[in-house]
């Protein structure tokens, strides 16, 4: 059970409950497409503490979760070559490829190195150049640009080797394909916040015009997401269906020219696979011809990957929104953080991590709830 | 990962005709890139991400964001040890060659 003294002001976190009651007059859909706003939403219970009516639906928005396996599988393999030194962001030493992950490779004797940013990456491969520095190079349009930078900085540096493993995707495209299941049940977006910081609102009036779907741009703070919904909930009451930006202090509507440019310069837009989803058209990036020398796909072949996901798992239903985590017949029995079998029990922005860590092993009980 | 983390600038230099500074995240100190908002100066407020200023921030959003990230050990996760989390995680040791002492006291109680 959660209460609003755990908000930073509780008497604002209640203003804006009052609020989202008062306007709330029938059932509404609402998904929040960023792992970390899902995390947030979990920690502080605000799905619980909201009225009836509105249900939160977890979004595929957590980089780590949406990696396919193929990609894992390849980053394993290049880690383990000995002439390899494979750096990557914590958060992937433990995202399951098919039967091993970075750590076990770290334990066989592989030098994987947790990095900070990819220029720490880059540095490494400028002290040891008799070695080929490998970064695993994930992420949404938030991570894309510093990766962008690093690849730019290589080129311009001379640094021969040096490449990343390129996993990139992006946000709108996914919102698209949501929208456009049969399956749907999504009435309006919480859109993420640090991504818009890089990439404006520019593709959303499109995306809300043509669905029908009201977008607001969100923060991750517990009061951010409060005053998203808020804003959604008033939009789906009026009949509306207009891009907001709840968001003003880290987004503005252009976004990051400077990263923007960068981004176009070193990637171009591809097709792209997500784990649990499949094949997203025009979902991601990679790198542009100008950069392909950087790319370790290239670099290294590395072919003949087989590729086995795990047949229990429904991670891929969990990051469409379609189940919660507790209803998969996994979760929490054979399906832990120290056993995952898929990347959503990972990933600390992973949806079925934020259940078991919170311990949402039932089907919540609102009415076991208190606004205070 | 994706979460981006406020920090205030200490000092800005020139490295590789690139424009780096020392940011200061609550007591953690890093190198972070400038070059995607280069008009920052020493004492400002940044959105840092993997190492890069995505945008400026006023003070006291930022001094509010720092505080709560710390509240849900999210800085713990951005600059802590990585190895030793996934080593938790796994219920194993960390693996050698991380530069890191084996898990004791705290750290392995945290596992089970």
């Amino acid at each position: 059970m959660k209460y609003l003294d755990e908000f930073s002001d509780p008497v604002l976190a209640k203003r804006l409950f009052d609020d989202i009651r008062a306007v709330t007059t029938r059932p509404w859909s609402i998904m929040e497409v960023c792992g970390g706003q899902t995390h947030s939403i979990i920690r502080h219970g605000i799905d619980q503490l909201l009225p009836e009516e509105i249900e939160l639906i977890h979004g595929p928005g957590c980089p780590v979760c949406v990696t396919p396996l193929e990609i894992i599988d390849k980053a394993l393999e290049i880690a383990s070559r000995p002439d390899v030194i494979f750096c990557s962001f914590g958060d992937m030493l433990r995202v399951p490829g098919s039967g091993r992950d970075l750590f076990k490779v770290k334990s066989e004797g592989a030098d994987v190195r947790v990095v900070y940013s990819p220029l720490d990456a880059l540095k490494i491969a400028q002290e040891n150049p008799d070695r080929q520095v490998v970064f695993f190079g994930i992420g949404f349009e938030t991570t894309a640009p510093p990766n962008a930078m690093t690849v730019y900085q290589a080129k311009k540096l001379g640094i021969a080797n040096f490449s990343l493993l390129v996993s990139h995707v992006k946000v709108p495209p996914a919102i698209d394909a949501i929208m456009n299941s049969p399956d749907c049940r999504v009435q309006a977006f919480l859109a993420a916040g640090h991504v818009c910081t890089v990439m404006g609102m520019g593709e959303y009036p499109e995306l809300a015009e043509r669905h029908r779907v009201p977008i607001v741009v969100t923060g991750f703070e517990p009061l951010d997401i409060l005053e998203g919904i808020r804003r959604a909930v008033r939009q789906l009451e009026a009949g509306q269906h207009t891009v907001e930006n709840a968001y003003p202090r880290a987004v503005q509507a252009e976004g990051s020219p400077a990263a923007r440019a960068m981004l176009s310069d070193v990637f171009e837009v591809t097709d792209r696979a997500w784990r649990g989803i499949g094949m997203i058209p025009q979902s991601g990036w990679r790198l542009s011809p100008k950069y392909r020398e950087y790319d370790a796909e290239y670099r290294f072949s590395v072919t003949g990957i087989q590729t086995e996901e795990s047949t229990v798992c429904r991670s891929g239903e969990v990051l469409q929104g379609l189940i919660k985590p507790h209803e998969c017949a996994a979760f929490g029995k054979e399906c832990t953080p120290r056993n995952p079998l898929g990347a959503t029990m990972v990933s600390s922005e992973g949806a079925c991590a934020a259940y078991y860590l919170y311990r949402r092993l039932e089907t919540p009980d609102k009415e076991a709830s208190s606004v205070g | 990962m994706c979460l981006a983390v406020p920090g205030r600038v200490l000092e800005i230099e020139e490295r590789d005709a690139t424009r780096m500074a020392k940011v200061d995240f609550g007591g953690v100190v890093k190198d972070v890139c400038l070059e995607y908002v280069p008009d920052m100066k020493v004492g400002d407020y940044a959105i840092v991400h993997v190492g890069f200023a995505l945008q400026r921030l006023d003070e006291e959003s930022a001094k509010q964001t720092l505080e709560l990230f710390e509240n849900l050990g999210v800085l713990e996760e951005e600059f802590g040890d990585a190895w030793g989390k996934a080593a938790r995680d796994a219920g194993a040791e960390r693996p050698a060659g991380t530069g890191l002492p084996p898990l004791e006291g705290a750290e392995k109680e945290a596992r089970s």
